[in-house]
């Protein structure tokens, strides 16, 4: 039987003072023009967590609103405040920076993230009222130190930790040598690791699920830990595990670029259809090098700096409970080595192909959720609207294969498309945000299934100039798959013409007894 | 495609547009030299 999709969570951290500071587009403007008027403006165009929490797409991230609402809402956004939003949404939460900071030292095992005592102090009331924080997380936290001691670790290779910008404490390196155990690189995957823990946490409570019948964690986040001798070694979901208290849990690390997410779900519904595992978690946490990645141009045209947000996700896959969405497993789409780069042949075996098996057209299809990144980030730095070029890319091979008119290519990105929401987290947007959303419209019954499409630039880490991809489809539990329908149509078809040459059979026989 | 001849190009590709190698393809056609080719990822 068919792997179910049983919850998802879904978790921003608003970390203002880390774009600044980590993220790649300033600390390389840092060392070839550090004295840049970009440099200097910057700070002016950081959002403040309101301004964060009240913004539509980030609220449509964590399910305060639907992606049907966000479109309803005049873009650009960026000027655009919500009249009511919540810290805390349907799938998960947006955490300001400060509480993120506890919950970095909280998932940190090796004593290399210090706090400044008297921050410590005004910030851990607040993080010890988190409703999914136990005394397990909240224990983690130390009392802080004084800012001397900051101060010296800072001269010795520290990365530091701010707020409104001022130092409130700092990530130790964890080698004096090694460059992959730099603090630069520990304070990287312990965001990631600490952002995908929220994630854990928020989905065990959206799923009910009791922590100890988790089996697997699979991290598809784009992050490598290691050191000098085995560089991506891994395992940032077995430690995520750990501190979200998966006692029974173990994990692995699945990496693709952006596309590791879908190529994880493929994986983890294999696993539970295979009955290798009952429970399986994918889960990524989020990446503080993407942090205002597109900030130039936002700041030359005077807008706010919108990739302000580390993003992560987390979503469980359980044995077919005969109610949730089923994830069809057995018809994937795939990028092979020969696919080609063409937009029509990336597009042919992403959807075509796998439809294909399914013996279903294009527009059988009742979604499509494919790169959703907010169209307010990319649009402004004169990337486009990525979903909307995506879904024209769906609808024209559509066209082509003759499931759809020309004239109705308008109507079904309409129709069959969203608009955009996910942070330029790069595998954060990539197919999955529509999960939660996708459960809870096929379950309400406003559609019956989706396909879900992961890209990733593999070219970007130059092994190879190929690019990946691949999509799984989840549908209403029980509804009949395309080429199951085929043959019970077929199947049908025979039965109806055993009945008719009895019909005949007896005709005959009646006639020859009178 | 015929202004491209005995031209040198560089490609710079969009991951979520088109391609470096599928713009390479169309430009080997032209006559012109291709000095460079990427593709880029701006998301």
């Amino acid at each position: 039987m068919n792997s179910v999709l049983i919850g998802s969570a879904y978790v921003l951290a608003h970390v203002p003072d880390m774009v600044l500071h980590n993220g790649t587009t300033q600390t390389t403007e840092k060392i070839v023009n550090p004295d840049s008027e970009y440099l200097k403006k910057l700070p002016n165009h950081l959002r403040s967590y309101d301004d964060t929490l009240y913004y539509p797409p980030n609220q449509t991230y964590i399910g305060g609103i639907t992606p049907k609402e966000l479109g309803e809402i005049p873009s650009p956004w960026y000027n655009q405040k919500l009249d009511n939003a919540d810290r805390f949404g349907k799938f998960g939460e947006i955490i300001p920076q400060e509480e993120f900071y506890l919950l970095m030292q909280a998932c940190d095992a090796f004593d290399l993230v210090m706090l400044e005592a008297e921050f410590v102090s005004k910030t851990k009331p607040q993080f010890e009222k988190h409703p999914l924080f136990d005394e397990s997380i909240t224990a983690r936290v130390k009392a802080g130190v004084e800012q001397a001691a900051i101060d010296a670790a800072l001269s010795n290779g520290a990365e530091g930790l701010y707020s409104n910008n001022q130092i409130v404490g700092c990530v130790k390196k964890a080698h004096d040598l090694d460059v992959n155990l730099n603090a630069e690189v520990i304070l990287e995957n312990l965001v990631s690791k600490a952002s995908c823990v929220l994630s854990l946490l928020h989905l065990t409570k959206n799923t009910a699920i009791n922590k100890n019948e988790i089996d697997l964690v699979i991290d598809c986040s784009e992050e490598a830990c290691g050191d000098m001798n085995q560089r991506g070694g891994g395992n940032m979901a077995k430690a995520a595990a750990e501190i979200a208290g998966f006692t029974n849990a173990t994990g692995s690390d699945l990496r693709a670029f952006c596309a590791a997410p879908v190529h994880a779900l493929i994986h983890a519904a294999a696993l539970v259809k295979s009955g290798t595992y009952k429970n399986v978690v994918v889960a990524a946490g989020g990446s503080t090098a993407k942090l205002g990645m597109n900030g130039k141009d936002h700041v030359k045209k005077d807008l706010p700096v919108m990739e302000d947000v580390v993003g992560s996700f987390a979503v469980l896959i359980s044995e077919n409970d005969g109610i949730n969405p089923e994830i069809l497993s057995e018809y994937t789409g795939r990028h092979s080595v020969g696919s080609g780069s063409s937009p029509q042949a990336v597009i042919t075996a992403l959807v075509g192909d796998p439809l294909d098996k399914m013996a279903i057209k294009i527009t059988d299809v009742d979604k499509y959720s494919v790169e959703m990144q907010n169209p307010d980030i990319t649009k402004s730095a004169g990337a486009g609207d990525v979903p909307q070029a995506n879904y024209k890319m769906i609808g024209a091979l559509a066209v082509k294969r003759g499931e759809l008119e020309r004239t109705e290519l308008g109507n079904f990105i309409k129709k069959h498309g969203m608009v955009g929401w996910a942070p330029t987290q790069g595998h954060i947007p990539s197919g999955i945000p529509y999960l939660g959303f996708a459960q809870q419209d096929i379950m309400d019954g406003h559609i019956k299934n989706c396909l879900f499409i992961g890209k990733g630039s593999l070219f970007l880490g130059r092994m190879t100039n190929l690019f990946d991809g691949c999509s799984i489809m989840i549908q209403k539990n029980g509804a009949k798959q395309g080429s199951q329908v085929t043959k019970e149509e077929a199947a049908i078809s025979e039965s109806e013409i055993k009945a008719l040459i009895a019909e005949t059979m007896r005709e005959f026989a009646n006639s020859l007894l009178k | 495609m015929a202004i491209l001849a005995n031209k040198k190009v560089v490609i710079i590709g969009d991951r979520d547009g088109i391609p470096g190698p599928a713009i390479e393809e169309c430009i080997k056609t032209s006559g012109a030299e291709v000095v460079f080719s990427s593709t880029e990822c701006f998301v």
